[in-house]
């Protein structure tokens, strides 16, 4: 016990006292741990920053797109496919759905009036595609029955009504011969830079308000989509469902047997949105690793070499050390620790060194967008970044430490 | 029985040249608990080399060393470390002080090697060794700032620190003036027999050596006892002790029947291994 004690004492005073000569071979100890745990770090909030995206497009994984089409042209909905949905969704106990419908509206801006690209969603969209307004919010459950529509647009829609925030409470008068007003109650981030103007509707309020062929009736009028002509609709009833990654498969085979059981003569195609693998894979990962072995391997040759010339410095030191009865043992073990013990404060502050990178990264500037989720901290990349440091001192101590126990005692008094 | 004991030792090394270098031939020599024996010899004689061997930190080539009675060829070089780090104290002529260190560090670093009350109760004890050795109020100081007479004040203190059972001590005051030798000298006699523990000097000073109770003179490897006084001095390579007449009648130096001529009270010097000349 009091050997252990000693020599990690021994060690620690060494490194006290030669503290510039233990910064020098340090140095590149420290960085080679921060490069192994920061570009793990910045690996995984890359992946995480491309998921996200890859989410807002497609939802988070795995998300389900239910698609109906007719198996004919002429083949005709009979059956409605929202009760369809909804009994689909309680048997497979499904938390999250959103039914969805894009359609073009009349929309009237202060400098005329355009078709304004809509996207007729449930509330859940947001959950299950990411969807978080810059300004505003989200449609919440009170929307649905609110006496006029409301709109989550785009930044180009607000720019479009020359606003540049909705502090105002805009409102914008949508539809054509029975125009209704819209309140916009959220704005999201631009696609893109040049976006058009676009807005989300809650798809019972499309039906309620405006119907599928985007003409806007009066107040009350309920248009739905199984009771409008299928040949006029811009689209197909569609629905997006985010299901359990592990049950993802059985669950989307079920929901096809189900819904195409109830509406005979109609084709259901189920997608999920997982067929695009992992794009960034871990090639970036092991770069990253491989990029900090390396600088790890230099590092620890800068130790050894150090190393070597302090314990030929150390010599007489060593020789005294040993008429005060320090074993050869004790004296492999102290030169060594000295390294270990080194190099494990070296590893030390080079995760420090990779945990403020990280904690400062200007996130949006490095990887295009926000990240939502932010990744926990890989300590595990921490603690391999740790254990090779270690691993590192210890060899890089095997040389200098045979040197100090070969020493000859009386000649190391002498030198 | 003796705490030490050397019996018939010698140290031979080969040469680069193939030849054998005979250091120690025959040496015996034994040393009691308390006791304090000094060895002298010019430079090269195999006085360090004795020192070595008592301090295990080298072995004879052939010959037998009892230690407290157990020969040290049986002991492992692990034993035998550790009955070192035990068992001696090492005061060397260049104080082999650590650097870096503080006064307290430095007397602290033996006790790293002990185990039990004296490892846990390192820096107080080593606080309190060097109080003994009047160096109370420079604990933290840098062994550059200290003095010769105080750094070696220091290694004595770092000698003792564990209780050791003999004290060696090889030319202590070698790199220190006479002034500061003497006191060096007076501080390490005044705690070994405190302390109990047997005291070896090897010097080439024989006003240091005259303290020991015992002295010695090693010469072509070999050990000779001889008599030594405060005003002896080195005639050649012969110590010779320099006294009057009637004080050599008295300690019976003078070797019976022996016609040295001169005046009857003139001095006379006489070679420490037994011939005398006017």
């Amino acid at each position: 016990m009091t050997g252990v004690v000693g020599a990690l004492v021994e060690a620690w005073d060494e490194l006290r006292i030669h503290k510039l000569r233990v910064l020098l071979a340090l140095i590149g100890v420290a960085c080679a741990v921060a490069a192994i745990t920061g570009v793990t770090a910045a690996v995984s909030m890359l992946k995480q920053a491309f998921q996200e995206q890859t989410d807002r497009g497609m939802g988070r994984p795995v998300t389900l797109m239910v698609n109906v089409y007719p198996a004919a042209p002429d083949a005709t909905l009979t059956t409605d496919v929202d009760a369809v949905f909804a009994q689909v969704l309680e048997r497979y106990s499904i938390e999250y759905a959103s039914r969805q419908e894009w359609t073009q509206v009349q929309a009237r801006f202060p400098d005329g009036t355009r078709q304004l690209q809509v996207q007729a969603v449930d509330q859940d969209y947001s959950v299950i595609n990411r969807t978080v307004p810059v300004q505003g919010r989200w449609f919440a459950d009170a929307d649905v029955d609110a006496f006029s529509p409301t709109l989550v647009v785009n930044e180009a829609f607000l720019t479009s009504l020359g606003l540049a925030d909705l502090s105002s409470h805009p409102t914008v008068q949508l539809g054509g011969q029975a125009p209704v007003r819209a309140t916009v109650v959220g704005v999201l981030r631009n696609d893109w830079p040049e976006a058009e103007p676009t807005a989300f509707i809650l798809y019972d309020q499309l039906h309620r308000w405006i119907g599928s062929d985007g003409n806007a009736g009066p107040p009350g009028q309920v248009t739905t989509a199984q009771s409008a002509d299928p040949s006029m609709m811009q689209s197909f009833p569609a629905m997006q469902v985010w299901v359990p990654t592990d049950s993802a498969t059985d669950i989307g085979d079920a929901i096809k047997h189900d819904v195409a059981a109830s509406i005979p003569g109609w084709q259901v195609e189920v997608y999920p949105n997982t067929d695009g693998g992992d794009p960034i894979g871990d090639a970036t990962k092991w770069v990253g690793i491989g990029v900090g072995g390396f600088a790890l391997l230099l590092g620890g040759l800068g130790l050894v070499n150090i190393a070597l010339v302090t314990v030929r410095y150390r010599i007489r030191e060593i020789g005294i050390r040993r008429s005060f009865g320090a074993t050869s043992g004790r004296v492999f073990f102290g030169v060594m620790l000295e390294s270990v013990v080194a190099t494990v404060v070296a590893g030390l502050v080079g995760v420090v060194i990779a945990v403020a990178i990280i904690k400062n990264i200007p996130i949006e500037r490095v990887f295009g967008s926000q990240i939502d989720d932010m990744p926990p901290f890989p300590v595990s990349a921490a603690l391999v970044g740790m254990a090779c440091a270690t691993a590192v001192g210890a060899l890089a101590g095997i040389i200098p430490a045979t040197v100090a126990v070969r020493v000859k005692v009386i000649d190391a008094i002498r030198y | 029985m003796s705490l030490l004991e050397l019996t018939d030792v010698t140290r031979s090394v080969r040469l680069p040249d193939d030849r054998m270098l005979h250091i120690l031939q025959g040496v015996t020599l034994t040393v009691g608990a308390g006791e304090h024996v000094a060895v002298v010899g010019r430079s090269g004689t195999g006085k360090s080399t004795l020192l070595n061997i008592l301090g295990l930190l080298d072995a004879p080539t052939t010959g037998e060393y009892l230690l407290e009675g157990v020969p040290i060829a049986r002991l492992s070089n692990r034993a035998r470390t550790r009955r070192r780090g035990r068992d001696f104290g090492f005061v060397f002529q260049q104080f082999n002080l650590l650097p870096g260190r503080t006064a307290l560090e430095n007397v602290t670093a033996p006790l790293l090697y002990a185990g039990g009350r004296q490892f846990w109760s390192r820096t107080r004890l080593a606080a309190e060794m060097l109080t003994r050795v009047g160096l109370g109020d420079r604990l933290d100081t840098m062994p550059e700032k200290l003095s010769g007479g105080e750094q070696q004040r220091v290694a004595i203190a770092r000698a003792l620190v564990r209780g050791p059972r003999v004290i060696l001590a090889d030319e202590p005051t070698g790199a220190l003036d006479v002034e500061t030798g003497g006191e060096v000298m007076d501080l390490l006699d005044e705690i070994a027999s405190q302390t109990g523990a047997a005291l070896v000097t090897i010097t080439h000073d024989l006003a240091v050596a005259a303290r020991a109770e015992r002295q010695y003179r090693l010469s072509e490897g070999a050990l000779v006892p001889i008599r030594l006084d405060r005003h002896s001095d080195w005639v050649g390579d012969v110590p010779t002790l320099v006294a009057d007449r009637s004080a050599m009648s008295e300690r019976r130096l003078l070797p019976s029947g022996v016609d040295l001529g001169g005046p009857p009270d003139g001095p006379v010097a006489v070679h420490v291994d037994g011939e005398a000349h006017a």
